[in-house]
């Protein structure tokens, strides 16, 4: 690549790295997505993340959506946070576990106040912190400060051929440079499990893997439900995929050949102290497997697609690429890379690897992914089971 | 790399499957694996849209379908060499209930 390129992010108080600076006005629960909207429509330049959850949520599913809210806040793609909640206990909380970051951080709520007035004092709250977050430099950044996310959709053939593949290329630069990488997808490793534990870096890491990847699997069979068309998708049919088996070998294919460092919860963040590849336990959904990983402090994702997904996430840009020629011309407001020339042997591996990090480069320093310019912000929790 | 480019895929020599990376018609077909790079000749019995599979050798019912150089999936059905190979004659073998 020639000389050196420079990288260059948003310095956060407790010494993270992002590469976007983001003012989110951010509702606890599903009753203050219309707070939350009218903050950001009356601050232009913040952004609401409205969702369907957080109410009568219990035990380890509600703890996972604090955790999502929280970490959706901790982002380091995130300058500051206006959080606002039907009452103040729990909205307090989120807001706790985001203030420890040393990032501004401001909680409202609504009951004995109505909208009217949390929209007032809220607005008043973003529009200060805007303007502050709008005073800060980029700085120059390191691949070890800027953790990345991977997670490929709507595939097909083509991505265990050319997009993946090109994945791995990054995840492993990415690596090498003592950066750190999240995958996930659980079920869809069916198949191809016993190559992850191979890759796992010792037993204990092995062990727990297995167990997480065990558990997953018993539950989508315990309903006993035919999964062709659930996964693989409707999509993935069409593109000529058959089994989960198939579709599981594209996937791990963009894993990179380095070894699997631990094994994280949904939304959970890796040890800082530990860089490298980690597995955590999702779902294969893009939306919400990418809200978990940016939850756990992901600053930017690839995204290899065969069919075309037009997925996005409200905080952390996410790149596109596909090997799939048609995707590729039907589709090019959704791709940021093609690499069919991979499958016409244009060039090889190595160069669309060098594509790759060119494409991640640039967006690091701030040019906008197509889901960003496109809007697409899918912001999608993860339920572990019925809310009381 | 000046190569012609192939028109179907295989990511092991010794897969069971190759993968139409152009839009086919029934012929004789020219590809290349891409782990080793070898060059592979192939007869394709029906046309098969860009990123659909068809047989490099013949299946009985409850073979194994080898891509990656990994199982990933039996023959549902006889399969022949050249044949077209999707949910009508490949099912997964981890995944019971998964079937067409």
């Amino acid at each position: 690549m020639g000389s050196k390129p420079r990288l260059t992010g948003f310095r956060r108080p407790n010494g993270t790295m992002g590469i976007r600076n983001h003012v989110v006005i951010l509702p606890l629960d599903d009753l203050s997505n219309a707070a939350a909207e009218a903050v950001a429509k009356v601050i232009p330049g913040t952004m609401a993340l409205p969702h369907a959850f957080g109410r009568l949520q219990f035990g380890e599913d509600l703890e996972l959506t604090f955790q999502t809210l929280i970490g959706t806040g901790r982002n380091p793609n995130v300058a500051a946070v206006v959080v606002i909640g039907i009452e103040p206990k729990w909205t307090q909380k989120v807001a706790d576990g985001i203030a420890s970051t040393g990032k501004p951080v401001a909680a409202f709520s609504i009951e004995g106040k109505g909208d009217l007035y949390v929209i007032a004092e809220a607005s008043r709250v973003a529009a200060q912190f805007l303007m502050d977050a709008s005073e800060i430099q980029r700085e120059p950044a390191e691949i070890g400060d800027l953790m990345m996310s991977i997670k490929c959709g709507e595939s097909d053939t083509t991505s265990g051929l050319g997009s993946c593949p090109t994945t791995s290329q990054a995840v492993d630069r990415w690596v090498a440079a003592g950066g750190t990488v999240l995958f996930g997808e659980t079920s869809e490793l069916t198949g191809g499990e016993h190559l992850i534990a191979d890759r796992c870096i010792d037993d204990a890491c092995r062990n727990l893997f297995q167990m997480t990847y065990d558990n997953y699997i018993k539950v989508i069979e315990s309903t006993g439900a035919n999964l062709l068309g659930s996964q693989p998708t409707q999509g993935n049919l069409a593109g000529g995929l058959t089994t989960i088996e198939e579709k599981a070998l594209g996937n791990i294919a963009k894993t990179g050949s380095v070894p699997v460092m631990g094994v994280l919860k949904p939304a959970q963040a890796p040890d800082p102290s530990k860089p490298g590849l980690y597995f955590m336990d999702s779902s294969s959904a893009a939306a919400e497997c990418i809200t978990l990983m940016a939850a756990a402090g992901a600053v930017i994702h690839l995204f290899p697609t065969g069919q075309g997904n037009v997925i996005g996430n409200p905080i952390e840009p996410v790149l596109k690429l596909t090997a799939n020629p048609k995707t590729a011309a039907s589709m090019r407001e959704h791709v940021d890379l093609d690499v069919s020339g991979l499958l016409r042997y244009e060039y090889n591996l190595e160069k669309a690897g060098d594509m790759m990090m060119d494409v991640i480069y640039r967006c690091v320093n701030g040019r906008l992914a197509t889901a960003e310019a496109m809007g697409h912000r899918e912001f999608t929790f993860t339920k572990l089971y019925i809310s009381a | 790399m000046s190569v012609t480019p192939p028109q179907f895929l295989l990511h092991h020599d010794g897969d069971s499957v190759g993968v139409a990376v152009q839009d086919l018609q029934p012929g004789t077909l020219q590809g290349r694996s891409v782990k080793q790079g070898t060059e592979h000749t192939a007869i394709l019995n029906e046309a098969i849209p860009l990123g659909h599979k068809f047989a490099l050798k013949d299946h009985a019912e409850g073979d194994f379908i080898i891509k990656y150089g990994v199982k990933v999936g039996l023959a549902s059905a006889p399969i022949k060499k050249g044949d077209y190979i999707h949910t009508h004659n490949m099912r997964s073998y981890r995944w019971e209930a998964s079937r067409a």
